[in-house]
């Protein structure tokens, strides 16, 4: 059992940082994960940790400082969002090919432009073709959760990928929710010390790390990127259920919510999850069949589990909380490519909505609901939802 | 100060720390500069390397020439990455991970220093950082065919800033690094050459020993893209020295002192004939084009003497 407190997702990730106690930690603040650094920076000026903290001067070079410090052979963390992702992307990109397992909090923010500072997806789905394992989270204990969880799936010698854990910016980052945290020495063990291996610090041991790899091997390193993602679902699912003994719950690579009749499903990721719940709730008492899946572990995509999960479900919506432009909507890519293999496919529409941290109800969740179960759906053209004019 | 004999031994005998075999251009400093460099550390050191010539030509999978741990991540961020690595290293060390000593070194060239790795370099000074950075300038980007950059010298061909009709090349002056670091109030600048052996160990020891971030500034003649015969490099590198061109000097806990001031500094022509990179210069057109180069020089060099005079700390 662990000790319930009131705490905002920010401090939610910072607590579940404290408790892992890297070796290093270099960030550079953003809204809205500004909380997260200033949180753990009073851990570090009061001696909580022991962890060496870089106040660096970009985003760019917090992510170049952590591979560096991961390299060397810390444990080493960061956290961001939207802009500061988007200004670190280079070295985002080449994280996962040197198979460092950095873990990442992110607070998920538009991209600019027009510039703002809450809530949607478009920061994470710009690079999620990258080779970071993605892990979504619909509250604060999920953050929290999710970050332990992460450290011990990334670091795994099977995989040694880094991973980003999101979060909704301000719905989850600043709203203050009871969490239960467990206790230091149950979760210290279980997220233990990171193997000094590989580390470039060992001296006696000496490596070239980043080298000029040309057209006769590069193929080879992606390949064996690939290999080590495909490691992710066997390791995640091990890992889960050790943390699950200490925190009593499951980590499946999605949850389902009241799906087993349901006649239409809306699918959604983070904090609208919980609306979407709500309004399930609403409508099952009115004897309407609706459900919910909502996708925990992005990258890797559980393709084969969503498919069996979704198998009997006859009609389903995708939310995505940002655009791909031009093309499906990135979670509703993932769910037509994942039912594609159906031999009696559901029909499908999908749905934009909450860009710029528009809120959603939870009656234009039943209205969604609604029109999933009138059959009026067009899976051509995407719709909007809470759209003006 | 060991004798240059015993330099050599350390450069080129049995613990040599960065070793024969790599893809540089004839006639390139490089690899002088980093094993003298390497060789004036007594301890381990632990090497990050931005993009660039240095990068490519000795690590390309699967041979590497480096016999002491090196990384390199992209172009414009050796300073922060060494920033983690030293971060890392206090709390390995703290927590009693690792027991061995060891010295970082951060090593760009001037595209990944003066320019697009600017920022890092100064956000790391700022902080602090105890580790050394090289910067091996051969004044443009010469690892993708010579394009300028903010250590090309003034009047200066390249493919980015051409010669032409109405171009003689660069028309700005370069930016001056070894100011810009000493102004972090940092324990140790310099600003050293290839061929000058003795200075460059001397210094580079120096900004090891130093009790925080140091910068050194290694001018390196670029036989490929300035264009002159691969046995001349350390005769450019000395005639940039004694026609004030690049001055031996350095900044030690903000003071500065000259290391070398030329009796008879030669006059600019001196340096610049012979490299390609100059060759318009010497048409009648562009003559007020050298002698504007020639006075900037002086001037320059008549005001480093004043700083040195005047006592003054950066």
């Amino acid at each position: 059992m662990g000790v319930r407190k009131a705490i905002t997702g920010a401090q939610a990730s910072a607590e579940a940082m404290r408790q892992i106690n890297p070796d290093v930690v270099a960030a550079y603040p953003i809204t809205p994960q500004t909380p997260i650094v200033e949180e753990f920076a009073k851990y570090v000026a009061d001696g909580v940790v022991d962890t060496e903290m870089v106040a660096v001067e970009s985003e760019h070079s917090a992510m170049s400082a952590v591979v560096g410090a991961e390299t060397a052979g810390a444990r080493a963390m960061s956290a961001t969002s939207s802009q500061g992702l988007a200004l670190m992307w280079e070295v985002v990109a080449a994280t996962p090919g040197l198979r460092l397992p950095i873990v990442m909090s992110l607070v998920n923010r538009t991209i600019s432009a027009p510039i703002n500072i809450h809530c949607d997806h478009s920061d994470v789905m710009g690079l999620t073709t990258l080779g970071w394992i993605q892990i979504f989270s619909e509250n604060a204990q999920e953050v929290y959760e999710n970050t332990l969880l992460a450290i011990r799936v990334a670091e795994d010698n099977r995989v040694q990928l880094p991973a980003m854990v999101n979060q909704d910016g301000f719905i989850t980052s600043h709203a203050v929710e009871p969490v239960e945290i467990f206790d230091d020495a149950s979760v210290q063990r279980f997220v233990g010390a990171r193997s000094l291996d590989r580390a470039l610090l060992d001296v006696k041991q000496v490596r070239s790390v980043g080298p000029l790899v040309l057209p006769d091997y590069l193929f080879e390193f992606k390949r064996a990127q690939e290999e080590a993602m495909s490691k992710v679902f066997e390791v995640y699912r091990e890992v889960g259920a050790e943390l699950g003994a200490i925190t009593g719950r499951q980590y499946p690579f999605f949850e389902t919510y009241q799906t087993e009749d349901a006649e239409a499903v809306i699918v959604v990721l983070n904090s609208a999850a919980g609306t979407t719940k709500a309004a399930i709730d609403i409508m099952r008492a009115h004897g309407k069949k609706v459900g919910l899946l909502k996708p925990i572990l992005f990258r890797p995509f559980p393709y084969a589990e969503v498919r069996e999960a979704l198998k009997n479900v006859p009609v389903i919506g995708v939310l995505d909380r940002s655009m791909a432009f031009g093309a499906c909507a990135p979670l509703y890519a993932e769910l037509r490519n994942a039912l594609w293999a159906l031999d009696k496919r559901p029909a499908m529409q999908s749905y934009i909505y909450g860009l710029g941290g528009r809120d959603i109800m939870t009656t234009e969740i039943e209205g969604v609901f609604e029109e999933l179960l009138s059959g009026k759906l067009d899976s051509e053209h995407q719709r909007y939802i809470g759209l003006r004019g | 100060m060991p004798t240059l004999q015993e330099i050599a031994w350390k450069t080129d005998g049995p613990d040599i720390r960065f070793v024969s075999g790599h893809r540089m251009c004839s006639g390139c400093g490089i690899g002088a500069i980093v094993k003298t460099v390497l060789a004036a550390s007594d301890k381990p050191v632990v090497v990050v390397n931005a993009t660039g010539c240095l990068e490519v030509v000795t690590t390309t999978y699967p041979f590497t020439s480096w016999n002491t741990p090196w990384m390199h991540l992209t172009f414009e961020n050796a300073a922060s990455v060494a920033s983690g690595i030293e971060a890392a290293y206090k709390a390995l060390k703290r927590s009693g991970k690792i027991t061995d000593d060891v010295n970082i070194l951060a090593i760009g060239g001037d595209g990944g220093t003066y320019d697009i790795g600017f920022q890092a370099l100064s956000g790391a000074l700022e902080r602090r950082h105890k580790f050394m950075y090289l910067v091996y300038d051969n004044e443009a980007y010469m690892n993708t065919g010579d394009q300028r950059s903010g250590a090309t010298p003034f009047g200066a061909n390249t493919t980015t800033v051409p010669v032409g009709k109405v171009s003689f090349g660069k028309p700005q002056w370069r930016k001056n690094l070894v100011e810009i670091a000493a102004a972090h109030r940092i324990p140790y600048v310099a600003q050293t050459a290839a061929h000058s052996i003795m200075d460059l160990y001397k210094k580079a020891q120096k900004g090891f020993n130093a009790d925080g971030p140091a910068v050194l500034a290694v001018l390196q003649p670029c036989t490929t893209n300035w264009a002159f015969d691969p046995s001349l490099t350390m005769q450019y590198s000395k005639l940039a020295v004694e026609t004030n061109f690049w001055p031996l000097y350095e900044v030690e806990n903000g003071v500065v002192h000259i290391n070398v001031k030329p009796s008879n500094r030669k006059p600019i022509e001196e340096f610049l004939k012979g490299q390609t990179r100059f060759r318009h210069l010497f048409k009648p057109e562009n003559a007020h084009v050298i002698v504007e180069m020639q006075k900037m020089i002086d001037d320059e060099w008549a005001r480093l003497l004043k700083i040195e005079e005047s006592g003054i700390q950066f």
